[in-house]
């Protein structure tokens, strides 16, 4: 390996690492506004200017040098720090001082670097630049005097995001950044944009002026808006989650997240449920713990196990759903379903529902076929690194579904399970690390469990599994989902599932229906059954309860969430529950001492380890399986053979920004679901 | 006989347009003559005889043309090879390409195909200043006639399937920057590339490709018609050859010239322009190489040489060889400080110390012009300007700092005397001004 001596350090890098990459090998910070490594290099900034042996006589732009064998780079030299000083003061010459009004104030790489670099007093006596405010969308604030030209937020919009919708007007000091048609961003992670802003210019809307970093308290946890289950920091002052900020990793999220696990928390403040209700004269009055145990125990010993049912939401901890599961087993319940939406999988092997290539493996993968997926929706992360692998020009892909812009080409090869078939006796491709995408849309139909035959036949026959790669994916919307099919969170011999339910209390067959944070299933069905809801929001599901236990937000609690991969990650508590709500796990706990079926753990480690025992994925923590079992993993033996409908493909997520009761508490989430409704009116009226 | 270049020697010899522009006229004064037989000599043999003419780049550089080509990879790989020309001369006191453009067309399209050939490049651009419509229209007309004549374009008699495009850009000076030019060429807003990737790797669409200058395409076809010799034998070593001249200003009679390099510049102004307007002695400083190199001082223009070697010893540089002239009455601080709004006018704005430094400077010359500025912001712009220059991804930086330096270095007395009186003719009372309109 090439060696580069770094103010007279030797360090060893690999080929093709610039001049800037090296110097941190060695430890050297270099300031940089305009690098930021998932971007493309635009050298702009000057910031990072460092002088080089052999090379001409004036410093040099680290962040775009290629470093080469035996070169020599100086970081700290005099003739570096002058150019530093000067691009610094250039920087602050037409940028505002208003630091005290700014809410980048803190977190400002300007600010950070000023102190390194800049002058103690200003020697520019001219006037300052003024520039206008941009319209950027519900989630961005603009001010855009403070701007300082670096492009992050063009280039991210135009290479991750895929929206061109953001560019450099002007030339010279008339240069801004502009959105063209003052329209908001269209893009699902504009919220990003904010985080790479170097400076106060683009800065979070529902975010201003409500606190200032330092008073914040940071926990690093998971989020729970899709199945992904990006690494998230949430943000909070005392009980108020104020924002959620992504953390990197590189296996899931990389550094970005979705506007709704951003700015879907001001519903966590809203239309909570804190404390429990009964429903008493067809009214839903408050009630205490013990009176609302009392009523559910009353309605379970008046009814038998075949006449009472429970099912999961989306949000659910795994540790939750294991309470519940063990309570309703040893009350020989057989109707459990974590499945509100009437999918399929649950049953087969794990590789059957999991996303077995892993998120990262898109980053190798030559061929994607999405099956009734709208990744963009689903999981904007997600769809952002297909765009990536897209754009290096090595990946084919394909759409049978709807033909929805996902910021990428493709080959629209149908709407509906017909356009399957032609692949089920197609034959090996040619592609070495092909990908199947499998979205909810092909999994909650009625004829799902033989959509489900084909794909895998087709799989099979196209050479999809293979050692060493399992190309067969399941692209989850729910956060929980993974994590209730690994428990076997699914009915029981003779149980009915979620349709079944739904039906049998329609009917008047069913006495006691639990939901869990269920509000996606249709509560016009309940018909006269007892209905309990457990969760956090006035939702659908407890508009439609007869008894209301206040649960805790996945902010609220520590908890276990596997992603769509299969990878366990565990979620730390940022706040407390919202007033007399408790966690989920431990009012399964209480209300098993009322049901006369005492659970055999009292406290959340004894409940994880009984987990881990009956379920051992689950103490995999952080591991996705990936392709070990892909040589064992028969793809072509899930599902069941039957008639399929030529019904078109829908995504479960038609609305973004609304999808499970948290974010369709959050003001900031309608507002964004509001105007990109506007948005679209008015390009369709064009 | 005036000056030192005989008529014999001259390469542009419808410079004046007073001759037919078009391809018979051309042809006439030797153009498209022998173009096949240099072509079969091969790439070798033209690259070998570009460098051995001396030719030196001139966009204003001054790098070798025939190592630049010779920078070509050696084989056609995956990607095409591009010749780009850079015909979007906008520097101002330069008017030298639009004279080849709209006189001596064919001269530029021959070349176009001799430089193309030698870098195994099929398809060359003519990227046009903006404001060269006139310029655009001769030359298209010129490329039509070549291509009627099948002496470009696909099975022509040369033998080297050649096509030519007349791109004409928008008017920014910037695009006159080589990797600007291919930005706006592919559609792109006109920003500077950083190098490396030098253009000969990736250059146009990411292919291999390189950019000229106008004149050094120009001058190709007749210098390995004459050979190298004949080439190197003008000027002196290191500075050879032939160059047009623009020189403007305060010369009696501003004029366009093909010299022989090296011309002492006080012989280039008095034979080809009438001399300076009131006799030598009124001479107060020339620009010698457009508007972005440093000033000299009349001292200086005694002994300067019009060469790339000589002038560089001054500080200065040859640049583009235009010329501009000032005599006494010239007010430099003013002139310089529209020098400066020129270049803050012209930044792009892609890159920190050009974007806010160029704003900064002119502000500081305007009010220096007028005297307004304290005497210690002299120092003060001196240091900006350092700021600037090398700081940048391209040169408009540096040509945004040189007219300055270049001012102080020569003239610092005459501003600070300005700055002196203007303060001395007005009593420091705050609005003593107001009352007494």
């Amino acid at each position: 390996m090439p060696i580069a001596k770094v103010n007279g350090i030797e360090v060893e890098f690999e080929p093709g690492m610039t001049v800037l990459q090296v110097a941190e090998l060695a430890g050297e910070e270099i300031p940089r506004f305009c690098y930021h490594e998932r971007l493309s290099i635009a050298g702009n900034c000057r910031m990072c200017l460092v002088e080089v042996k052999p090379g001409p006589p004036k410093p040099q732009a680290s962040c775009a040098l290629p470093a080469a064998d035996k070169q020599e780079i100086f970081t700290n030299s005099p003739m570096v720090k002058k150019a530093r000083e000067g691009v610094m003061e250039f920087l602050l010459v037409n940028h505002p001082l208003d630091c005290p009004i700014c809410d980048q104030g803190g977190e400002c790489d300007l600010q950070d670097e000023a102190m390194g670099y800049g002058r103690a007093g200003s020697r520019f006596d001219e006037n300052k630049r003024a520039v206008d405010e941009k319209f950027m969308g519900p989630l961005i604030k603009t001010t855009m005097t403070r701007c300082i030209q670096c492009t992050r937020c063009v280039r991210f919009a135009t290479e991750v995001a895929g929206v061109s919708e953001l560019g450099l007007l002007n030339r010279g000091e008339d240069a801004e950044i502009s959105t063209y048609l003052e329209g908001a961003v269209t893009s699902e992670l504009s919220g990003n944009l904010v985080d790479l802003c170097p400076v106060g210019a683009l800065t979070s809307k529902p975010y201003a002026f409500n606190a200032r970093p330092w008073e914040l308290t940071k926990t690093e946890t998971v989020d729970v808006m899709d199945g992904l289950g990006a690494s998230i920091r949430v943000d909070a002052r005392g009980p108020a989650v104020l924002r959620v900020l992504p953390r990197t990793n590189d296996e899931i999220n990389e550094e970005w997240i979705s506007d709704k696990t951003r700015h879907a928390v001001d519903g966590l403040a809203r239309q909570r449920l804190d404390q429990p209700y009964v429903k008493i004269d067809g009214k839903l009055r408050p009630a205490s713990w013990g009176q609302a145990f009392a009523a559910i125990a009353a309605r379970v010993k008046a009814t038998t196990p075949d006449r009472m049912g429970l099912i999961a939401g989306d949000l659910q901890d795994a540790e939750s759903m294991k309470a519940a599961m063990d309570l309703f087993r040893s009350l020989g319940v057989a109707s459990i379903d974590c499945r509100q939406d009437g999918s399929v999988l649950g049953t087969g092997p794990r590789e059957s529902w999991l996303f077995n290539s892993t998120i990262a493996g898109i980053d190798e993968a030559d061929a994607i076929m999405l099956i009734g997926a709208n990744p963009r929706l689903e999981a904007p992360v997600l769809n952002a690194r297909i765009r990536r692998r897209w754009l290096t020009g090595k990946l084919l892909t394909g759409v049978i579904g709807e033909a929805a812009d996902l910021t990428y080409r493709y080959n629209h090869l149908g709407t509906s399970p017909e356009a399957i078939r032609q692949f089920v006796a197609h034959g090996p491709i040619s592609k070495e690390k092909p990908m199947f995408i499998i979205g909810q849309g092909a999994l909650n139909r009625p004829d799902s469990a033989a959509v489900l035959q084909m794909l895998g036949a087709a799989a099979k026959s196209m050479g999809v599994v293979r050692e060493g790669w399992n190309g067969f994916n399941v692209l989850h919307t729910a956060a929980s989902r993974v994590g209730g099919l690994d428990m076997g969170f699914v009915p029981a011999a003779g149980g009915r599932n979620t349709h079944a339910m739904l039906a049998a209390a329609e009917a008047g067959e069913l006495d006691v229906l639990y939901l869990l944070g269920a509000d996606e299933i249709d509560t016009s069905r309940l018909g006269k059954a007892f209905v309990i809801y457990q969760g956090t929001h006035g939702d659908a599901g407890a508009q439609a309860a007869d008894v209301i236990l206040p649960g805790a937000a996945y902010t609220e609690k520590p908890g276990i969430y596997v992603n769509t991969e299969g990878r366990t990650q565990i979620a730390n508590r940022a706040v407390f529950p919202k007033g007399d709500a408790k966690e989920d796990w431990s009012i399964f706990r209480a209300l098993s001492e009322d049901l006369g079926h005492r659970l055999p753990y009292d406290s959340l480690e004894a409940l994880r380890r009984r987990l881990i025992q009956d379920h051992p994925t689950f103490g995999q923590v952080d591991h996705a399986p990936g392709h070990v079992s892909a040589g064992t993993f028969d793809v072509g033996a899930i599902g069941t053979a039957g008639e399929v409908a030529d019904t078109p493909f829908r995504s479960p997520v038609t609305d973004f920004h609304l999808t499970n009761p948290i974010a369709r508490a959050s003001v900031t989430m309608a507002e964004c679901a509001r105007s990109l409704k506007a948005a679209r009116g008015l390009l369709a009226a064009e | 006989m005036v000056g030192i270049l005989e008529d014999k020697d001259r390469i542009f010899t419808n410079l004046y347009g007073f001759h037919d522009w078009g391809l018979e006229g051309a042809k006439a004064r030797g153009c498209w003559n022998a173009t096949r037989e240099i072509l079969q000599q091969g790439p070798d043999w033209i690259i070998d005889n570009m460098k051995a003419s001396g030719l030196r780049g001139r966009g204003g550089a001054g790098f070798s043309t025939g190592l630049k080509w010779s920078f070509m990879p050696k084989e056609v790989g995956a990607r095409p090879h591009y010749l780009v020309v850079n015909a979007d001369e906008s520097e101002p006191g330069t008017c030298k390409d639009r004279e080849i453009l709209r006189h001596d067309p064919h001269l530029l399209i021959e070349g176009c195909l001799i430089a193309s050939f030698a870098m195994h490049a099929h398809a060359c651009y003519i990227y046009l200043r903006g404001e060269y419509v006139r310029e655009r229209e001769v030359l298209e007309e010129a490329v039509k006639q070549a291509y009627e004549a099948k002496l470009i374009g696909k099975d022509n008699i040369h033998g080297w399937d050649f096509d030519l495009y007349v791109h004409h850009g928008a008017g920014a000076y910037i695009c006159g920057e080589e990797t600007a030019l291919l930005e706006s060429l592919e559609g792109k807003k006109g920003q500077p590339r950083l190098k490396p990737p030098f253009p000969a790797g990736a250059g146009l669409y990411g292919c291999p490709t390189t950019v000229n200058n106008v004149e050094s395409i120009a001058v190709a076809g007749t210098i390995l018609r004459r050979g190298a010799a004949w080439f190197a034998g003008l000027g002196r070593a290191n500075n050879t050859g032939t160059k047009l001249m623009c020189i403007s200003g305060h010369v009696n009679k501003p004029c366009n010239v093909e010299e022989a390099m090296s011309i002492p510049l006080r012989q280039l102004l008095e034979e080809h322009c009438g001399g300076v307007r009131g006799g030598w002695g009124n001479l107060k400083a020339v620009i010698p190489g457009g508007s972005s190199v440093p000033m000299i001082t009349a001292e200086q223009c005694e002994t300067a040489l019009m060469d790339f070697d000589s002038l560089r010893e001054l500080r200065s540089g040859l640049g583009t060889a235009a010329v501009i002239v000032m005599d006494k009455s010239t007010d430099l601080v003013r002139a310089i400080a529209r020098i400066s709004y020129f270049y803050k006018h012209e930044s792009c704005g892609q890159c920190t110390p050009c974007r806010e430094g160029t704003g900064w400077m002119w502000r500081v010359m305007e009010r220096m012009a007028r005297g307004e500025a304290e005497m210690k912001e002299i120092d003060l712009l001196l240091d900006v300007a350092s700021q600037v220059e090398g700081h940048t991804i391209c040169a408009l930086g540096d040509a945004a700092a040189w007219p300055i330096q270049g001012l102080f270095r020569h003239f610092r007395p005459e501003i600070e005397e300005r700055i002196a009186s203007y303060r001395s003719g007005r009593p420091h009372v705050q609005g003593h001004a107001i009352a007494a309109e």
